[in-house]
């Protein structure tokens, strides 16, 4: 493979705040089509805006975790342009003076290294409404007004993303952070989080960029990768025909699995961006900067760093347990109580697994963190075995009580007496005369055998270390 | 004909609170009024009657019950119809918004509404407050009451003929490059303009956003500032209305003369301005230095760049402020056979000439590849303007010049000459290009029997020294002339 591809996201965040950017109406998905608007967002004649500051402040929360530069005056700008679902006819962004520039987005790869993605710039602005095309069977077009003027924090990376898979980590990560934040929810059904791929492709050692294609719209994993990974081909498909590939603007038909282009470089818009003469220059204190800072949630990246070094967990088990905040958050009441590799083994595994079965999130898991320590405690202890466990695992998720009680209750206490186990080897090796001949005529293979006879008489409580050790010395003695 | 037409706000006031009149009967004068003489002034849009009365009879309850009365309860007024008042039809001039109705309230009508005044309808005005003399209305001119071969002066002509033909006696208007002081000064009423960030712009349709003030027309600078004190003030809508404490105007207006420092800037007498216009001007000042004033020279060396700085900004706004006139939610829609055609479609029928003029240049200006060499310049030109204003105020307490370079033109006389009917702004548009606050009070009636205006101006947040000079020189210099009879 001689080419290289080269992909920069522009990540539009919904804010999760209550009200609208610039009016009071209720920032809130899937109610009724346009029932939260007024003159404001409806953009009726004479309407103003006014700057919600919830929405700067999480902004700003999402820029100082980026690491970025914050700029104590930012201006605001119009993005003029034409649609049905703009209703002022430009969009209230911010243009060549954002509220923050030059950051890191830390991305943990596939193959587990850190990888440091430049951050170009975040800036605020409105969503537009949502159009919806010929989806009635009146074949009209309709709007809903409900999304126009809902807080974005736009994220521009800069071109540092070398696959689509890159791409697709890196999305998940910035997920992860502003959800960790708060700032987002998260939703990419919901439109919370919406993406624009810029993508060029090079020959491995050339050192400038070549022509690159912007894809919009590109609001799920899936399809961002499928777009990318289609448009890499694509590109390095025309240049090895000895084509070359135009600037345009794309689109992803997620059917066809195919981009296709909505306008060339000649269609074009100049939005004519100019400064917003309805609302005066946004100022960002440093006091403020410093509050917002000191605030800051420990970040999903510094997490992962902390269970690596305080609970010696490897570079995996710490990526799957801080992927999600709830479930790093389950996993330390849990280690806070006993061994945390043990821990670590029980949330990544068997409780995964259970949650998994059930269709269940971390927040709903059944089992209490204290539950689940107790559990591990009892095996430390020696008085379940591992594999007794997960059955008393399954029996404290379907409400039976608290592990201690599950095992007396079912008489599951691991037999480890010696004397009694000795006495169990014996029976097993007298009802099989055959195989004990055999194994002594050189099968070694039948120890195991022999184990299991022992585990099968006690239901699986045997210990089996001791059973082990016991059946060795008698074997050999 | 009642003697109330000639009231003046204050004197209508204290006659309401006397139980001499009610509001119901002043309401029904006015209402009979704009009935006669309408159809020759062109002066309203809409006159909503029923609208009128209901508002005078809470007017008469509020005075009967003697329950908040203000100095404005029962009072009838004229907006211009580019605010919106709930309920009443709002055009703004242009054919491009239909049947509109607003919706909602703009917070100047809504606080003079609190205050009890009778809002009697909306009145006519060039389209979007787009132009000089009243003649680019989207439905028909409207005409000067001194003589109805000439245009009243705009873009607030309506408010200004509504108040000079004594229909009301006061109205609100907005000026955005001279749009309340050329009208004021052409039809012999008082009209000001206050600083930028003084009155809420929410709720007017806008025109040029940081040029846009709302301000009121009145037959004396006490009705004026009276106006203004109701209309003044922080409004939580409008992120550009300043949480500054708002002064006793009245009480400014009885400071007098003595002492006041006022500044001549040389730029605006001499070459282009039509003597007769500079002598009546230099009159007035002479009457407020025989009064205690001081007379000073002083200089705005940028001001041969207001016009070009202004019609770069201006235009550029209104281009983006206008594209809201797309024929998708509200007002006219064209037939077109996709979106794009139906857009043009609807701007190309919707908007008149001068509209259209103005969304082109600003649209080019704001273009890429353009925006450095115009929409730039024009701002850093507009940075040396206030700053020329900025720099004067340290040494004067107002600033007193022309209005216009010459007294109002005739109908039709300058519709084919965009360019010279620009120039008739230039010595209004720097006021709004600085964000100080002025004013335009009658001085003298020219050769033609045409009323010259008298320009003050003030610093930002400086209506106290204006409302001073101005209401000063009204005392002293005991203008008398008839008011104009509108002919039949």
């Amino acid at each position: 493979m001689s080419w290289e591809t080269i992909i920069g996201l522009e990540i539009h965040v919904q804010l999760a705040t209550a009200t609208k950017a610039f009016c009071g109406c209720a920032n809130r998905y899937g109610d009724e089509p346009n029932t939260n608007v007024c003159p404001v967002c409806l953009g009726l004649p004479g309407a103003l805006p006014v700057a919600n500051r919830k929405a700067v402040e999480l902004g700003l929360r999402l820029a100082l975790a980026l690491g970025c530069t914050i700029h104590e005056r930012s201006i605001w700008a119009r993005k003029n342009y034409f649609y049905p679902d703009l209703p002022k006819g430009y969009q209230i962004s911010q243009f060549d003076r954002p509220l923050a520039t030059g950051g890191v987005l830390p991305v943990r790869l596939k193959d587990g290294t850190l990888k440091n993605v430049g951050i170009t710039r975040l800036h605020l602005e409105e969503d537009a409404g949502k159009s919806f095309h010929g989806e009635g069977d009146d074949g009209a077009s309709y709007i809903d007004l409900n999304r126009c003027g809902v807080p974005l924090a736009e994220i521009v990376s800069e071109p540092d993303l070398r696959s689509p898979e890159e791409a697709w980590a890196y999305m998940k990560a910035l997920r992860r952070l502003v959800v960790q934040l708060g700032v987002c929810d998260g939703n990419l059904e919901e439109g919370n989080l919406r993406c624009d791929a810029n993508l060029s492709v090079r020959k491995i050692g050339e050192t400038g960029f070549r022509t690159r294609r912007e894809i919009k719209n590109l609001n799920s994993f899936k399809f961002l990768r499928q777009a990318l990974e289609y448009e890499r081909d694509h590109q390095i498909a025309v240049y090895e025909g000895g084509g070359t590939i135009e600037q345009a603007t794309l689109l992803f038909d997620s059917a066809r699995g195919e981009t296709f282009v909505m306008r060339s470089k000649e269609e074009a818009h100049d939005y004519r961006y100019f400064p917003e003469p309805d609302l005066p220059p946004l100022l960002v204190v440093d006091a403020c900067v410093a509050h917002t800072r000191g605030a800051l949630p420990e970040l999903p990246w510094q997490m992962h760093a902390r269970f690596v070094e305080q609970y010696g967990l490897s570079d995996y088990d710490a990526g799957v347990l801080t992927d999600n905040a709830a479930l790093a958050a389950y996993f330390e009441q849990v280690a806070a109580l006993g061994d945390a590799k043990q821990a670590a083994n029980w949330v990544t595994g068997d409780l995964a697994a259970l949650l998994k079965e059930r269709a269940l999130e971390i927040e709903q898991c059944p089992i209490a963190p204290a539950s689940l320590a107790e559990m591990i405690k009892l095996i430390e202890q020696g008085t379940i075995s591992g594999k007794i466990a997960k059955d008393v695992l399954t029996a404290m998720a379907n409400g039976e009580g608290s592990p201690a009680l599950i095992v007396a209750q079912k008489g599951l206490r691991q037999i480890s007496d010696e004397g009694a186990l000795a006495v169990l080897i014996d029976e097993t090796l007298a009802e099989s005369p055959e195989q004990l001949a055999q194994f002594r005529a050189g099968k070694d293979k039948l120890f195991g055998y022999f184990v299991g006879q022992v585990m099968k008489k006690t239901q699986g409580q045997a210990n089996p270390q001791e059973v082990n050790r016991l059946l060795r010395e008698k074997l050999n003695g | 004909m009642s003697p109330s037409r000639d009231w003046s706000i204050e004197e209508t006031a204290a006659h309401l609170r006397a139980g001499d009149v009610t509001a119901v009967s002043l309401a029904e004068e006015a209402l009979a009024r704009i009935a006669a003489d309408d159809e020759q002034l062109g002066a309203w849009l809409h006159v909503d009657r029923e609208h009128a009365l209901t508002q005078a009879q809470a007017a008469d309850d509020r005075l009967r019950a003697g329950d908040n009365i203000t100095e404005l309860t029962g009072v009838p007024l004229a907006i211009k119809d580019n605010f919106n008042v709930v309920g009443l039809p709002a055009t703004a001039g242009s054919k491009i918004l239909g049947d509109y109705v607003a919706p909602y309230e703009s917070t100047a009508t809504a606080r003079l509404r609190r205050a009890g005044a009778v809002l009697v309808g909306k009145t006519n005005l060039d389209e979007f407050a787009m132009g000089s003399s009243g003649e680019y209305s989207g439905f028909r001119p409207t005409k000067n009451p001194w003589n109805l071969a000439y245009t009243p002066g705009g873009s607030s002509s309506g408010s200004a003929v509504a108040v000079a033909a004594r229909h009301v006696p006061g109205a609100l208007g907005t000026d955005t490059g001279g749009s309340i002081r050329l009208p004021a000064s052409h039809c012999g009423v008082v009209g000001v303009k206050p600083s930028y960030g003084r009155v809420s712009r929410y709720g007017i349709f806008a025109f040029a956003s940081s040029l846009d003030q709302v301000g009121p027309f009145a037959r004396t600078v006490r009705d004026g500032a009276l106006l203004l004190q109701h209309l003044a003030g922080h409004d939580e809508r409008d992120a550009t209305t300043v949480p500054l404490a708002v002064p006793n105007y009245l009480a400014a207006c009885e400071r007098g003369l003595d002492g006041l420092r006022i500044g001549m800037p040389r730029e605006y007498f001499g070459p282009g301005i039509q003597p007769q216009v500079e002598e009546a001007v230099r009159r007035a000042i002479q009457v407020m230095k025989q009064n205690g004033a001081e007379v000073l020279d002083v200089s705005l060396p940028h001001t041969p760049y207001c016009v070009a700085a202004y019609y770069l900004i201006a235009p550029a706004e209104c281009s983006s402020n206008l594209a809201r006139y797309d024929g998708v939610r509200y007002g006219v829609r064209a037939a077109g056979d996709d979106l794009g055609a139906m857009y043009t479609a609807t701007r190309r029928h919707g908007f008149g000439p001068e509209v259209t003029r103005r969304i082109l240049l600003g649209a080019f200006a704001l273009s890429a590849g353009y925006y450095d060499a115009y929409y730039l310049k024009a701002l850093k030109a507009r940075t040396l303007i206030r700053n020329d204003f900025l720099k004067v105020f340290n040494e004067v307490d107002v600033i007193a010049a022309p209005v216009a370079p010459e007294p109002a033109i005739r109908l039709g006389e300058r519709l084919d000459d965009p360019l010279a009917m620009y120039l008739s702004d230039i010595l209004t548009i720097g006021v709004n290009l600085a964000g100080i606050c002025g004013l335009s009070t009658p001085c003298a009636l020219s050769s033609e029997g045409l009323p010259i205006g008298l320009q003050l101006l003030g610093p930002a947040f400086g209506e106290e020294k204006m409302f001073a000079a101005a209401a000063g020189y009204e005392a002293m210099a005991g203008n008398e002339w008839p008011w104009p009879e509108v002919a039949r």
